[in-house]
């Protein structure tokens, strides 16, 4: 797996870490391509079985990316988030997948630097795991 | 007089009544049951012999029972209500009467959730008022509670507890005059430590003049240490230790916290008997029955009347 | 309502193991409503049951749906055509569901993927407590509308017993004590008087006692 090029996917909240990707994209930060960014309406939207469909899919890794505490345009959608997050990271532990594989990020819309960083320890994080083992015995 | 039970002659005589407690040992070890009985000969009028208590299986309450009449005291056989149904129950109080056991106490029972078999099932078929109700008709009308006849009716003295000190308060004087509607002839109350919410409940018994409807004795405890008046205070469910009981067990060097609690306990026992109503003692001193004659001769309650 | 848990999955996966094609049938009723085997708790389990067994390296394929009442024989016999291409099923409704699968398809093994709870009401959105246990003779008119046989833990129907503290069960801060309640609302209602009245010994006969239970509607029977 020298080669190995995780694929991560993370879910933005159009109000914060979906326009602070597109700041980072306006300030020319660079930043991993492995992430590959899903717009949502809000992080609350986010479904327990879009997270791990996308892990069944093929995902490395998942994250969710919502407003910062206090911050959500829909009163408690990233609060909402965070705790279907963690039902998911215990059901991936059922299956036999690592929980670091899924997170929760709280983010702002003007945090671009902070978007870039966020990627890019992820993507490091994820390689440092290796390949899913769902999808490592999947290619076998 | 209803029965033959000697609690019931010491009442009725217009005495104040002593009862203790023995717990019967978890193992085979009817020795220790001898021992406890030792301590309480000549002392009590009856001796409590618990029923699985906190539900932690032990020697049965009916064998316990046999062996402290064995050794020519009064067992006062307690029955609950979890680990029996009504047919085992009846059977029980049939056979504890044929062995010569002619006092009971009917309860509830501790949950199974805080003894050592948490996954058992909790059996409550019939609650502690209706186990009242039963022994009752057995007694008095010769029946079983399923309505047939019974030949040979266990004359049972019946007895009941009450915890003046649980929530809802406005309730437990009602909750008496149910047990005692039910059938009761005598209450054991929970250990008080909190005599003016105690005097404030009997107010209320004698308001509704339960007081001359079935005899009350006053549930007393002895603390050994500090600790366990702590644990009393905080960790038994509806248990009323008032911060000063704790504070003065605090206030003497750990070697005197015996004698401490022995004092407490004898004070409590004085000033309850000044309470109108109150007629007799229940001591309940956990693994301490030694200490029974003690209090039961500092609080003159020695000797015990012959009847 | 029915109320019911996903089993581990551990157990789950131990019962198909020797299976590959497997039926994974959900409920519309009860489990749909307190998110224990409805549709989308059919597709979470078939994705993680996916993933579970690629990592293993065995095959599987699921076949996913979710019926209107597994309870219901007419819901069951939709089916038929499914059940041909499969070698187990898996059912996510609660026993009454399963029990029906079986009896119904008997040449293929059914096994259940949730632990039915008990009947209960939400309390609020992700919490579900017991109200009820069927005892077949209902007490609420004379209690104030609580229930002591499935809301007091020792069952007392001349409670409270003397563990209540401040309105809370003995066994758990978290349990309200059913007593408190039934006292509160006897108050409230002006029936107090009421709780003087000693409720005999229950006959447990309509409660199981005299074995399985069965309701017989003679103008609608067939």
């Amino acid at each position: 797996m020298e080669n190995f090029e995780p694929v991560i996917v993370a879910f933005c909240c159009h109000y914060c870490a979906y326009t602070a990707a597109d700041m980072a994209g306006t300030q020319r930060l660079p930043y991993p391509a492995n992430v590959k960014i899903i717009r949502i309406p809000c992080s609350g939207k986010i479904d327990t079985l879009h997270i791990v469909k996308a892990f069944e899919k093929g995902a490395d890794g998942v994250y969710v990316a919502g407003c910062l505490e206090g911050d959500c345009h829909f009163k408690n959608g990233n609060v909402k988030a965070a705790k279907r997050v963690a039902y998911v990271q215990k059901y991936l532990e059922e299956i036999g997948l690592e929980s670091e594989r899924l997170e929760m990020v709280n983010i702002s819309a003007g945090m671009g630097h902070r978007f870039a960083e966020l990627a890019s320890t992820m993507t490091e994080k994820i390689r440092k795991l290796g390949p899913s083992p769902v999808k490592a015995a999947a290619a076998l | 007089m209803k029965t033959e039970s000697n609690l019931e002659k010491v009442l009725a005589a217009g005495h104040l009544a002593v009862t203790s407690e023995c717990g019967p040992p978890r193992g085979c070890k009817p020795e220790e049951v001898v021992a406890k009985s030792k301590f309480l000969d000549g002392i009590v009028d009856a001796v409590n012999v618990t029923d699985n208590q906190t539900a932690m299986v032990r020697m049965s309450s009916l064998a316990a029972s046999v062996i402290v009449k064995q050794q020519g005291l009064h067992p006062l056989f307690q029955v609950t209500c979890r680990d029996r149904n009504r047919l085992a129950m009846q059977a029980d109080i049939i056979g504890a009467y044929s062995l010569g056991i002619d006092t009971m106490l009917c309860l509830s029972g501790d949950h199974t959730k805080f003894g050592d078999h948490p996954q058992a099932m909790n059996v409550h078929d019939i609650d502690s008022i209706q186990l009242i109700q039963m022994v009752k008709d057995m007694r008095d009308k010769g029946i079983f509670q399923g309505g047939a006849e019974l030949k040979g009716s266990p004359k049972m003295f019946i007895g009941a507890a009450a915890n003046p000190f649980a929530d809802p308060f406005e309730l437990r004087v009602m909750r008496l005059a149910k047990k005692i509607a039910a059938g009761a002839d005598f209450i054991q109350t929970q250990c008080i430590f909190n005599v003016p919410k105690f005097e404030q409940w009997m107010e209320g018994v004698r308001k509704m003049g339960l007081h001359k409807k079935c005899y009350i004795l006053a549930g007393v405890t002895p603390c050994k240490s500090l600790g366990a008046a702590k644990y009393m205070a905080n960790r038994v469910p509806g248990m009323d230790v008032p911060k000063d009981v704790v504070d003065r067990m605090a206030s003497v060097p750990k070697e005197k916290q015996a004698d401490e609690g022995v004092a407490i306990c004898v004070e409590t026992i004085e000033r309850l008997k000044k309470v109108e109503g109150v007629a007799g003692f229940h001591i309940m001193a956990i693994e301490w029955e030694e200490k029974v004659e003690e209090i039961c001769q500092r609080a003159g309650l020695l000797p015990r009347p012959q009847v | 309502m029915i109320t019911a848990e996903r089993k581990p999955l551990e157990e789950i996966i131990e019962y198909i193991k020797p299976f590959k094609r497997i039926l994974l049938l959900g409920c519309n009723e009860c489990v749909t409503v307190c998110s224990a085997g409805g549709r989308k708790e059919v597709g979470l389990l078939a994705s993680g049951l996916q993933m579970a067994r690629l990592k293993s390296g065995t095959d599987i394929e699921i076949q996913q749906h979710t019926l209107e009442r597994q309870c219901d024989p007419e819901y069951v016999e939709e089916i038929v055509s499914m059940i041909d291409g499969a070698d187990a099923v898996l059912s996510m409704a609660c026993g009454c569901g399963v029990q029906q699968l079986a009896m119904r398809y008997k040449e293929i093994p059914v096994f259940p993927a949730v632990n039915t709870k008990f009947m209960g009401a939400s309390e609020r959105q992700g919490v579900w407590a017991e109200r009820c246990q069927g005892c077949g003779d209902c007490l609420l008119g004379i209690t104030g509308g609580i229930c002591p046989i499935s809301r007091c833990a020792k069952q007392l129907m001349n409670g409270p017993c003397g563990g209540s503290t401040t309105g809370k069960c003995e066994i758990s801060e978290d349990v309200d004590c059913a007593w408190q309640l039934i006292w509160d609302r006897l108050k409230a209602l002006g029936l107090t008087e009421r709780y003087l009245d000693i409720m005999p010994a229950k006959d447990w006969r309509s409660g199981g006692g005299s074995g399985p239970r069965k309701i017989i509607r003679e103008d609608l029977a067939e």
